[in-house]
C-alpha cells in the first residue's frame, strides 16, 4: 500500500483550531461584565475549557450540511404541492392534527431561536457558544420550514389562516406559549435544562418520532418532510443538552440540587404539554402508529431510565413526574380529547367522536381503562349527538396557574375524581391541576402570579374586540371571544361531521379520480 | 444493560449505514418503522467510516450522518473514523 503524507487535519484538531482556538479572554473589560448572565442562578463554573463538544461540527461544515437539507426539503415540498399531495392524506380528519401543529409549534421554534441566540451570546466558553449559535439558526429554520410546508394546506382547508396572532389569544395555545415564556424568562442554565435537556433530549422523541411516523402513515408528505428535516438537527441539540447537564454536575457539587430541581420542574411541565401529542396519536390520526402509552413506555420509561441510570453517578435521581405519568399514561389522551370535544365550539380545528372501529382499537390498547372509564362517555355523547344534542360546553373552565391546562386531569388513585390543588399567596387564592404544578408555583410564586390565564382574561373583558359591549342584555361571551380569536363560527370550529373541510375533501378527492 | 440507539430516515444512503452497523455490532437490533429505521445496541453502538464506505461503494464522511439522523440515545464520541454512542451504566 502506498504511503501518502496526510496533510489534512483530523476532526478533533480541525475543530479545536476553528472554534476554541479563536476564543480569547477580554482585557479592556472584565470577563464577568462581558458575560453577566451566567452567575445569578447559583450555578458555579470553575473551568469552561472542560466543556466537551462531542459533535465537533465547524461552521463551514454546518453550512454545507444545512444547505443540503434545505435543498432536499424544498424539492420534496414542491413536488408534493405540484402533485395535489393534500388529497392523498388518509382522511380529512387528519388535517386537524396539522392545524393544531401550526397553531402551537412554529411559535415554540421561534422562541427557541430567541433563547439559543441569547445563550449563544451569554455562555462563556466558545464550545457552548458555537453550539448554541448553530441551534439558534436551526430553530429559525424549523419555524420557517414548518410554515412553508403547511401553507399549502392553508390554501384549501380552514382554521390555519391566523396562527401568528392566535398564539397570543387562544385558550389552548396559551398552554404552549406559557411553557416557552417560562423557559425564556429563566436564566441561561435553567433554559438549557428546560429546552436543551428536558425537552430536546428526553421528550422530543415523543413529539417528533410518532408525529413523523404518523404523518408518513397518513400520507402527509409535507409534514413528514419538514419533520425529518427538523429532526436531523435534533441529535445535535440533544447532545448539547446532555453535555450541559454533565458539565454543570462535574463543575461543582453545589450545582446538583439546583439541577435536580430544574429537572423535576421541566420534566413535569414537558410531560403536561406532551399529553396533547398523546391525544393526537390516540384520537386524531385516522391511521394509528402506536398508542400514547406504548410511545411513553418506549421513549420515556426505557430510554429515560437508560439516561437517569447513567446520571445517577452524579447523584441525580429520576424526575418526580415519572410516578404521576406511570398512572396518567393510561388516561391522559382520553381525558384531553374529551376536553377538546366539549370545548369544540372554541377551537380552530374540528373534533369528533371516535368511530366504532377506533373505539375497539382504543379498547385493545388500553385494556385497563378505556372500556371502564371512557367508552361509556363516548357512547353517551354519540347518542346525544344522534338526538340532535351534540354537546358543547359553554362554561369557562378553571385553569391551572402553572401549566394553564383546564382542570380536567384526575386523581392518580381515582380516575373518577378531578385532581384539584390550591394554595394562598399574599391573600390571593391559586388553583392547580397537580402536586407538581403546585410545587413549581410555590418555589417561584412571584413569577407565576403573573400568568396570563385565558379564562381570567375573558372574565376581565380583555378578550373582546374593541366596541364589544359585555353588558348588553343578549351578550354572547363565547361568540365575542371567538371573534377576537379571528375564527369563523361554523367554519373553523364545531364537529368534523358536517364541516366544510369534510365536504370539500370528499368532493375534491372524487374530482381527482374521475372525469 | 441500557441500549444505545440511533434512528435514521429510510433512504438509499442509510440502507448502507444500517448494514454497516449490523456488520460492526453483532448485538444490533433493527426496528423498521414507517419512513424510518431505528437500531438499538446494548451498551455501545459504533459506526465505522470504512465499513460504510465499503458498503456504499464511495468515500463516506461520518459527518454526512447529520443529513439523515432522526434521534440518538447515549453519550456521543465522534472522530474521523468512528461515531460511537454509549452508556456507562
Amino acid at each position: 500500500m502506498d504511503m501518502k503524507a496526510n496533510k489534512k487535519l483530523g476532526l478533533k484538531e480541525r475543530y479545536a483550531l476553528m472554534t476554541r482556538d479563536l476564543e480569547w479572554d477580554t482585557t479592556y473589560e472584565p470577563m464577568d461584565k462581558v458575560f453577566p448572565c451566567t452567575s445569578y442562578e447559583g450555578i458555579k463554573i470553575h473551568d469552561w475549557d472542560k466543556w466537551q463538544d462531542p459533535f465537533r461540527l465547524t461552521m463551514d461544515a454546518y453550512w454545507k450540511y444545512q444547505a443540503e437539507k434545505e435543498r432536499k426539503l424544498y424539492a420534496i415540498i414542491d413536488a408534493f404541492n405540484q402533485n395535489n399531495g393534500h388529497l392523498g392524506v388518509t382522511d380529512a380528519r387528519y388535517l386537524n392534527a396539522v392545524k393544531l401543529f401550526i397553531g402551537a409549534v412554529p411559535h415554540l421554534e421561534y422562541m427557541a431561536f430567541r433563547g439559543f441566540s441569547h445563550l449563544g451570546r451569554q455562555m462563556v466558553g466558545a464550545g457552548p457558544r458555537v453550539a448554541c449559535l448553530m441551534q439558534a439558526i436551526d430553530e429559525l429554520r424549523h419555524y420557517q420550514t414548518q410554515i412553508h410546508s403547511i401553507s399549502n394546506y392553508n390554501k384549501y382547508y380552514n382554521g390555519m389562516h391566523d396562527f401568528a396572532n392566535q398564539m397570543s389569544r387562544v385558550w389552548y395555545l396559551s398552554v404552549t406559549k406559557s411553557f416557552f415564556d417560562d423557559a425564556y424568562t429563566s436564566g441561561p442554565f435553567e433554559f438549557m435544562v428546560a429546552i436543551g435537556f428536558s425537552f430536546e433530549y428526553v421528550l422530543t422523541n415523543l413529539l417528533f418520532v410518532p408525529f413523523i411516523s404518523g404523518a408518513a402513515y397518513n400520507g402527509d408528505m409535507a409534514a413528514m418532510t419538514f419533520g425529518f428535516s427538523a429532526q436531523s438537527d435534533e441529535a445535535r441539540h440533544m447532545t448539547l443538552g446532555l453535555e450541559c447537564i454533565k458539565f454543570m454536575l462535574e463543575q461543582d457539587p453545589d450545582n446538583l440540587p439546583i439541577v435536580q430541581r430544574w429537572m423535576d420542574k421541566w420534566m413535569h411541565r414537558g410531560a403536561r404539554i406532551l399529553g396533547v401529542i398523546g391525544m393526537m396519536m390516540d384520537y386524531m390520526l385516522p391511521k394509528r402508529v402506536m398508542s400514547w402509552q406504548e410511545a411513553w413506555e418506549a421513549y420515556y420509561e426505557q430510554n429515560g431510565s437508560a439516561l437517569f441510570n447513567d446520571l445517577a453517578r452524579y447523584g441525580i435521581r429520576p424526575p418526580k413526574v415519572g410516578q404521576l405519568a406511570a398512572f396518567e399514561k393510561e388516561h391522559i389522551s382520553h381525558q384531553l380529547w374529551a376536553g377538546f370535544y366539549q370545548y369544540g365550539a372554541l377551537t380552530s380545528f374540528h373534533t369528533w367522536i371516535p368511530s366504532d372501529e377506533e373505539m375497539d382499537w382504543l379498547s385493545s390498547k388500553y385494556p385497563n381503562t378505556f372500556d371502564k372509564y371512557y367508552r361509556p362517555r363516548w357512547e353517551y355523547w354519540k347518542e346525544e349527538a344522534k338526538q340532535g344534542r351534540r354537546f358543547y360546553n359553554k362554561t369557562l373552565p378553571m385553569l391551572c396557574q402553572t401549566c394553564q391546562i383546564p382542570l380536567l386531569f384526575t386523581e392518580p388513585d381515582d380516575p373518577t375524581q378531578i385532581s384539584y390543588r390550591d394554595t394562598e399567596y399574599k391573600g390571593e387564592h391559586y388553583h392547580f391541576c397537580s402536586d407538581g404544578c403546585k410545587e413549581i408555583f410555590e418555589h417561584e410564586p412571584e413569577k407565576y402570579i403573573q400568568s396570563w390565564l385565558p379564562a381570567h382574561q375573558i372574565v376581565q373583558g380583555n378578550s373582546f374586540n374593541p366596541g364589544t359591549d359585555p353588558t348588553a342584555p343578549d351578550f354572547d361571551v363565547v361568540g365575542a371571544v371567538f371573534q377576537h380569536y379571528n375564527m369563523q363560527h361554523g367554519r373553523d370550529n364545531l364537529d368534523f361531521d358536517g364541516s366544510e373541510d369534510q365536504k370539500n375533501f370528499a368532493a375534491w378527492r372524487a374530482a381527482a379520480t374521475k372525469n | 444493560m441500557s441500549n444505545a440507539f440511533i434512528a435514521f430516515q429510510k433512504n438509499d444512503e442509510t440502507r448502507s449505514i444500517v448494514e454497516a452497523i449490523i456488520a460492526d455490532n453483532p448485538n444490533a437490533i433493527v426496528n423498521e418503522q414507517p419512513g424510518m429505521v431505528k437500531v438499538d445496541v446494548p451498551g455501545r453502538l459504533t459506526i465505522k467510516r470504512q465499513t460504510v464506505s465499503d458498503l456504499m461503494g464511495r468515500d463516506f464522511d461520518l459527518q454526512e450522518l447529520q443529513i439523515h439522523l432522526i434521534t440518538i440515545s447515549g453519550h456521543l464520541d465522534e472522530t474521523d473514523d468512528e461515531f460511537t454512542l454509549s452508556w456507562n451504566s
